[in-house]
């Protein structure tokens, strides 16, 4: 047995992770899992580049961000897999919701419309909003900006973000230190259950298919154990499809007090996609709430990375370069991920880079090994995020 | 040179604060991380910040460090990056540790030294402390159980505690788990556990 530590955060699409352990898959590889529960992403990204951990339950963005030295002491990441796509909610006090259309349904169900009342809302709040994000380089914070920029507001100007750990988000809002927060699930569901929040935007209605949690390596380690590696990709990707074809028995296991440690109840909304958006309403089915596996989720597209790069140009994250774009696309390593799961009884895109949001009806793509088909992946507003030309693209955005 | 400790447990706080002291810092605070904390710890203009790696308010600070205009100069993680055995050891230790830009590494290192020592001297102190309080409550349990095999069945003290202990060795299993079942019978069967 090779022994392997990966950190995580205490956060329902760390479940791959904790599937690939619990149910054997890992064993199976010979790999002895040892999964370190992390309460910060600061703190996980410190045991990754400081060699504490070969591995981590990564937010997508931060992986990019730490390579390219945005975010404290910089490290060449890599990421080969994803471990989640989808997952976040916005939840906003009942006071500030009470200023939006009074349906919750179509408010979710016209993220247009919805983005327009947000902006009218701004104005008639007895101060500037006060929006909790989980972290700067985090794919909600992004989401946010994203919709948000939309109906022209200025996320830096007309709100105040602010970072606060998941876990604290209800609290805040019960003190009246934040007007909402987004984060991944249950934190949106329990301000919802506690009567403080109505949840008014979920991710993947933003983005049909957000990149959520990746896993990530130190580069120079995984290029210099392809053998594990490849191993670990073949466990995970095998837990992945166990936790999307058992979600009870995975709610369950994901419950213990040294993984998420929440009860059952509050952990099933996001795996069943089934969530109740204001007090007392009935629940609202999002059948691609969280995606692991089906539409091999895993996969690290390249354009995927490089969406991310451009967001974090938009918002003047990093001085645009071809060597910050080349630098971010290559955090994403799709090659490793052929590399290992080439023989594995599943569909392989043919190709790396695709155009994002273009897709609005399930699409069969070209793939090795029988047939693949992609759901929608569309964005709110219907652009289309070209990876060849990512000037342009940014050049359509009317602010920043 | 103003040394802020984040933490909200009292006690090892303190203790760091008192190493500190000992060593002939003077300018120290302690503030716990609570909501508004940064805008506390922005006001102070501290050159060295400590902080406990598990708190959940790391994320918190780190935002703060990157985004404030109040600070005059920007503060960052660890102030020797090429120091590997220091970072591995303050990580060990569960402490970080953020340095005002252009501080020299020789007056920073003692800080970290130190924080890190008493760090593990805490949590040592903890797991002692925890043996301590496990071993005081097993004790209460056997005497509970030598109590109950005292009155049920007239035996002296050191008779039920050899009763206990043979049980225990046939079984393969501790004393203090014999005498927990023991206790969990007896209170079923009525008794006065």
């Amino acid at each position: 047995m090779t022994p392997l530590s990966i950190a995580f955060l205490p956060l329902t699409d760390s479940a791959v992770l904790i599937a690939a352990r619990e149910k054997g898959f890992t064993e199976t590889q010979g790999i002895d899992l040892t999964l370190v529960r992390t309460t910060s992403w600061a703190t996980l990204r410190d045991r990754l580049v400081y060699r504490q951990v070969e591995a981590a339950h990564m937010l997508a963005p931060l992986a990019i961000a730490v390579t390219l030295g945005l975010s404290q002491h910089p490290a060449r990441l890599a990421a080969p897999f994803k471990l989640s796509v989808n997952g976040n909610a916005l939840a906003m006090s009942t006071t500030f919701a009470a200023a939006l259309d009074p349906d919750p349904v179509s408010r979710i169900n016209d993220p247009l419309a919805a983005a327009h009342d947000f902006a009218a809302a701004i104005g008639l709040h007895h101060r500037k909003p006060i929006v909790g994000v989980v972290h700067r380089f985090s794919s909600h914070a992004l989401m946010l900006r994203y919709w948000l920029a939309y109906a022209g507001i200025d996320p830096d100007r007309d709100l105040s973000l602010r970072v606060l750990p998941p876990s604290l988000m209800t609290e805040a809002l019960r003190a009246g230190e934040i007007d909402g927060f987004i984060a991944g699930e249950p934190w949106s569901s329990v301000a919802v259950a506690d009567g403080l929040a109505e949840i008014v935007a979920v991710g993947t209605r933003i983005w049909r298919r957000g990149v959520e949690k990746v896993l990530g390596f130190r580069a120079d380690w995984m290029e210099d154990n392809p053998e594990l590696v490849d191993r670990l990709l073949v466990a995970l990707s095998q837990a992945a499809e166990w936790c999307d074809a058992n979600r009870e028995e995975l709610a369950e296991i994901l419950a213990r007090p040294e993984y998420v440690g929440q009860p059952v109840e509050r952990l099933m909304p996001a795996l069943s996609g089934r969530l109740i958006l204001r007090p007392g309403d009935a629940a609202l089915d999002f059948p691609d709430f969280m995606l692991f596996h089906r539409e091999a989720t895993a996969f690290p597209w390249r354009s995927q990375a490089l969406w991310i790069y451009s967001q974090l140009v938009r918002w003047g994250e990093v001085e645009p370069s071809e060597a910050a774009e080349r630098a971010a696309a290559d955090v994403f390593r799709s090659d490793i991920y052929r590399r290992a799961l080439a023989e594995a009884a599943q569909p392989m895109p043919g190709a790396s880079m695709k155009l994002e949001g273009a897709l609005s009806t399930p699409t069969a793509v070209g793939a090795h090994h029988g047939t693949l088909t992609l759901g929608p992946d569309h964005f709110f507003d219907d652009r289309i995020f070209d990876p060849g030309a990512i000037d342009r693209y940014l050049a359509s955005f009317s602010q920043k | 040179m103003r040394i802020v400790i984040i933490d909200d447990s009292g006690l090892r706080a303190t203790v760091l604060e008192e190493g500190l002291r000992e060593a002939g810092y003077d300018d120290i605070h302690v503030v716990p991380p609570q909501s508004g904390f940064v805008a506390r710890l922005e006001r102070m203009a501290p050159d060295v910040v400590l902080m406990d790696l598990g708190n959940p308010s790391r994320d918190t600070l780190e935002e703060m460090l990157a985004v404030s205009r109040a600070l005059a100069r920007p503060i960052a993680m660890f102030v020797d990056q090429s120091d590997e055995a220091m970072i591995g050891a303050a990580i060990d230790a569960g402490i970080s540790a953020y340095v005002v830009d252009g501080l020299r590494k020789e007056r920073v290192k003692p800080i970290i030294d130190l924080a890190i020592r008493r760090f593990n001297a805490f949590a040592r102190m903890q797991t002692e402390l925890d043996e301590a309080k496990t071993a005081l409550a097993e004790r209460k349990t056997i005497d509970r159980a030598k109590a109950i095999l005292m009155n049920s069945r007239n035996l002296t003290e050191a008779d039920a505690y050899a009763l206990l202990r043979s049980t225990a060795m046939n079984q393969n299993r501790r004393i203090v788990d014999v005498a927990e079942a023991l206790i969990t019978a007896s209170s079923l069967l009525g008794g006065k556990a």
